[in-house]
């Protein structure tokens, strides 16, 4: 054992292999700041690379560039408001914030401390639990994963802010987008429309930049100035740290809580985040602010999501099971430079020394990262202080790219057009976006898991020892997070969607329209899936639908007789039922940015997105920045060029318009 | 050994000749081929990190020392809809002048073969340079006390369980044989790879399992040591007159044929038994096959059979192989064309068959 931990350490320190995990570091840091592109992507630049390497450098290489990408993603999600990548969506909801007032980089750095201490919290932990890690990997069946999917659903509760019924009808929306698709069971397709693009579901990335990416980007450009309200990017980097020393047992928790999730195949990245972030809700005592700039929602999930890279890797490495798209590829270029990930990989007489290595390279490759995060940050984070209608049409293009990476066509656009929409809708009238995501991702872990459960173990499955566990830690927890403390006003939630006050309105038809809406698709969902053939396919969709119509009803009943209160010239009524960030607009609304987008899309369809992208670039920059046409052209130029570098590494065909369809041989890259 | 279908046998070889005689443009046949410069793309309908793209990476170096004028051959993944969507849009945009080639896999295969209505491919049409072949082994727990498929009635009404990706994914092939085995199975639908199953096994949930070649040896065969596995029969290859053989991998067990024989004492011949041999020969024997658009001039497809062949036998990539190729023999030069229809084509009543079979026994909506 000793010689097996001696041999990685002779590995570890040789000059090349920390030479090419730097170079991984790197590249993973230029990927993470970018928004939108994660760890698919980066793994993707590296593939082509890899093949023809000697094993261990590509292996430091690759791990270089997974450890930093939970810690550098962390730069959009805080300084932006888009999510980084689907394992740090819940750094958004205080992280953002935090930016807003001015204090971006007590955030940053908070955010950054949180990950290393995840990261090498994870690196400690798998040394000693990769002996162990087969019969603990192997203890979670389907049973257990079901439960586990279902204490993600009880941060529903936390998350859903002041009312409960549209926490319920949100995640019911999620879930119930979620199962569009080809059914687990049967194979039955849901909501499909008999659309190639649609049998394989949404995916993930779209959802979340349209839920949260698009509505701020929107917002920020209706206030019409820089994302830091003050302009300022505070002083507060030993603050940052301080704040994670404070609440270090959290950063601990959570850490562990990453790890342990990450070790088990089956749940993924996109779920350590939310039940990190419901953790700390749940346990902090004391006045908190959270979803307002809470630093505490911004350590939770960071210090989640690095050990949860590092909890990936085990059963990538002893079973040849990928946990998640980057862990794919991972596991693929690991196969091509010769190495079978299996059972050997834990063993000290065979590849042991080399998952060591790999594990302790992480450790090292998460302080590196970090340090070269810290020492970036004050320029990126001068960002948030350019004046947002310039900034904008840089993100609407680099959130427009990351999309149509799921699977490079055009449809990737319109998805995220729409689902843009509905998190627009949902923002203005105070659904938690949380609890919508959180159904999004765990829908189809919840159906899978309960219908293999039921299979393998019958319906006794939740009385296995393990699975009763988590039951009652859900219970718990559930408890835990809504019981009130002495001192406290209210019990612990997360009041995600801006304020209460001001959003009171007097005519509710537009909320109204909106709850109506919303009912019609679980009640048109609830009628798709019966047409189904398979019992199997449909039960679980239709569940799904019925509740969401009855937390539609739960909102909309209150706002139909506030509506009539009011009406009848009564008082603003409707509690918190009514809600209308858009009740006392003055500015005429979104719809002239939803506009642009609306443009910006169908000239890909027409044009292209090479072409349209440098139309849109022009003309936004014009009309809306108003910059000189010098300015403008130099800044269509550095996205052009910005576009031009990632798909021509990446390999990537850009979405084709009916341009490209008609005279595709007449055209030549990047017009095609 | 047994003789694949006879009928589709002499249908592939009438199509190969049909092929030959007036399908492909003679005109360039004496133009010489090089692609100086130039780059060639592969397309490939699945993403980055997936069975079929871990293959075309590896492959497309050699195929680039090998073709003419040593050109750049880069992998594109074009995504979605199960591997229909890239393989629909290769077929409406490329061009026949050999700088498109694309790689499809068994999932590419069965909803042609089943006849999904949102296919837009027709495999008669494209070209095939090379077919790779792959294999796998089914085995059962130890704790059934049965040594090998000779003992399977031992088994008799006793419930298996196998944990699946679904009926019309590649766990179509194992469906099929259990059920020609005469095995009582019930398939647990939903598991994302054949991974899963192999946990789940290891858990004791399933109780009949099967692991490509690569994977029984690395996690499965320590089981078979300990003493907690058996092994039954491999999928077994087909020879290029398209007769059954031994998995050169595992060559001491019998191929699934010979388990049928060993289990219920003769071969059927009947209309499930033909669809077992069309859906195998598509997700197991033929598995992925690199094609040229419909159209290509004779000379580049003769300069991608031959690359192909001096590919597979460059002694670099005998080298590097491992378990990326395993120790399949790889379709090439004039031997590609039979085992492509194999892998591509299937009788109208073996079709007809088992959408019925997939209706009334999965309610699998086709």
């Amino acid at each position: 054992m000793l010689e097996t931990f001696l041999s990685s350490f002779a590995t570890l320190l040789t000059v090349q292999h920390l030479m090419f995990m730097t170079i991984g570091v790197v590249l993973g840091l230029v990927v993470g700041i970018l928004p939108a592109l994660g760890g698919i992507a980066g793994m993707s630049l590296l593939l082509p690379f890899i093949y023809g390497m000697d094993p261990t450098s590509a292996v430091a290489m690759m791990i270089g560039l997974l450890a930093i990408l939970p810690t550098s993603d962390t730069f959009s999600s805080i300084l932006m408001g888009i999510p980084g990548s689907s394992a740090s969506q819940a750094t958004v909801l205080d992280g953002f914030p935090l930016a807003k007032k001015g204090e971006a980089a007590r955030a940053l750095s908070a955010a950054f401390s949180a990950s290393m201490v995840g990261g090498m919290f994870g690196a400690i932990a798998l040394t000693g639990v990769v002996l162990i890690a087969r019969p603990l990997i192997l203890s979670f069946s389907s049973a257990e994963l079901f439960m586990l999917a279902i204490f993600g659903l009880s941060m529903v509760g936390v998350l859903s802010g002041s009312n409960l019924g549209k926490g319920l009808a949100a995640c019911a929306l999620g879930l119930i987008l979620g199962t569009i698709g080809t059914a687990p069971a049967a194979g039955g397709e849901r909501m499909s429309f008999d659309s190639l693009y649609l049998i394989s579901g949404l995916e993930l990335v779209i959802v979340g930049l349209g839920i949260f990416a698009l509505p701020e980007i929107v917002d920020l450009l209706r206030s019409n100035q820089s994302i830091s309200s003050t302009g300022k990017l505070g002083s507060g980097w030993f603050q940052g740290v301080r704040d994670t020393w404070n609440s270090r047992w959290l950063a601990l928790r959570c850490s562990g809580l990453g790890a342990l999730i990450g070790m088990i195949p089956g749940l993924g990245g996109s779920v350590v985040d939310w039940l990190a972030y419901g953790h700390a809700v749940q346990t902090t005592k004391g006045k908190t602010e959270f979803g307002q700039g809470d630093i505490r929602g911004v350590i939770a999930p960071e210090s989640a999501n690095n050990a949860c890279a590092g909890g990936a890797l085990i059963p990538t490495l002893l079973f040849g099971i990928p946990g998640s798209g980057s862990m794919a590829i991972f596991l693929a270029a690991m196969i091509l430079i010769g190495l079978q990930p299996g059972p050997a990989m834990a063993d000290p007489a065979r590849d042991l020394d080399l998952t060591y290595t790999i594990i302790w390279t992480l450790a090292i490759a998460n302080v590196v990262g970090t340090a070269l995060c810290i020492i970036l940050s004050p320029w990126v984070a001068k960002l948030t202080t350019i004046k947002y209608t310039i900034f904008a049409p840089f993100m609407i293009v680099v959130i427009s790219f990351g999309a149509f990476q799921a699977t490079r066509s055009f449809n990737d656009m319109l998805a995220l057009l729409a689902i843009g929409l509905i998190g627009i809708f949902l923002k203005r009238f105070g659904w938690p976006r949380p609890a919508f995501l959180i159904g999004f991702v765990l829908a189809t872990q919840v159906e899978t898991y309960f219908y293999q459960a039921v299979q393998f173990y019958g319906y006794g499955f939740p009385l296995r020892p393990l699975a009763l566990a988590i039951g009652v830690l859900t219970v718990l927890s559930v408890w835990f997070g809504t019981r009130k403390r002495p001192g406290d006003v209210a019990a612990a939630s997360v009041s995600s969607e801006g304020d209460a006050e001001q959003a009171q309105a007097k005519n509710l038809m537009p909320q109204i329209v909106f709850t109506v809406i919303v009912g019609g698709l679980f009640v048109y969902a609830f009628f798709d899936s019966w047409e189904l053939a398979s019992f199997l396919d449909k039960v679980f969709p239709m569940s799904v639908a019925v509740v969401g119509l009855i937390a539609c009803l739960v909102v909309g009943l209150p706002q139909l007789r506030a509506q009539k209160k009011i009406s009848g010239g009564g008082a603003i009524a409707g509690g918190s039922a009514n809600f209308d960030m858009d009740a006392n607009m003055t500015d005429g609304g979104p719809w002239r940015f939803v506009f642009w987008l609306v443009g910006f899309v169908g000239l890909i369809g027409l044009l292209g997105y090479f072409l349209a992208l440098i139309v849109f670039f022009m003309t936004f920059t014009r009309a809306v920045a108003k910059t000189s046409w010098l300015t403008s052209a130099v800044l269509t130029a550095g996205a052009a060029a910005m576009i031009m570098v990632l798909t021509w590494a990446l390999n990537m065909q850009m979405p084709y318009g009916l341009l490209q369809e008609y005279f595709y041989d007449s055209l030549v890259w990047p017009f095609r | 050994m047994t003789r694949i279908d006879r009928r589709k046998f002499l249908a592939a070889s009438a199509a190969t000749v049909a092929a030959a005689s007036f399908g492909l443009p003679k005109a360039f046949a004496q133009d010489s081929v090089d692609f100086a410069g130039e780059t060639i793309e592969w397309w490939i309908p699945f993403s980055e990190g997936g069975g079929s793209d871990v293959w075309a990476r590896f492959m497309a170096p050699y195929l680039a020392k090998h073709l003419p004028g040593q050109p750049n051959v880069i992998v594109r993944n074009v995504p979605g809809g199960g591997s229909i969507t890239g393989t629909n849009e290769f077929v409406a945009r490329a061009r026949p002048d050999g700088l498109s080639l694309l790689g499809t896999s068994g999932s590419t295969q069965f909803p042609f073969l089943l006849g999904d209505t949102r296919v837009r491919y027709d495999y008669a049409k494209l070209i095939p340079v090379l077919v790779s072949p792959t294999g796998g082994v089914a085995y059962l727990p130890a704790s059934l006390g049965v040594a090998d498929a000779s003992e399977l009635s031992k088994i008799g009404d006793q419930e298996l369980v196998y944990a699946s990706q679904g009926a019309t994914s590649l766990d179509l092939v194992p469906l099929l044989a259990f059920r020609l085995l005469g095995l009582n199975v019930r398939h647990v639908f939903g598991m994302t790879g054949r991974g899963d199953g192999r946990l789940a096994f290891e858990r004791g949930e399933a109780t009949i399992d099967y692991q490509t070649s690569s994977a029984y040896l690395t996690n499965v065969e320590p089981l078979v040591e300990a003493g907690t596995a058996v092994p039954i029969f491999s999928w077994g290859v087909l020879d290029t007159e398209g007769n059954v053989q031994r998995d050169p991998t595992f060559p001491d067990l019998p191929h699934f044929v010979e388990a049928l024989e060993m289990a219920t004492g003769a071969i059927p011949d009947s209309v499930e038994f033909d669809a077992y041999m069309a859906f195998f020969g598509s997700g197991f024997a033929a598995q992925k096959p690199a094609m040229l658009p419909e159209g290509t001039p004779e000379n580049i497809v003769a300069a991608y059979r031959q690359a192909f062949a001096d590919a597979a036998a460059d002694p670099d990539l005998q080298a590097a192989k491992g378990e990326i190729l395993g120790e399949y023999e790889q379709a090439v030069g004039d031997g590609v064309q039979t085992l492509y229809e194999v892998a591509t084509t299937i009788d109208p009543e073996a079709r007809e068959w088992v959408r019925e079979f997939l209706m009334s026994e999965y309610q699998v909506q086709l």
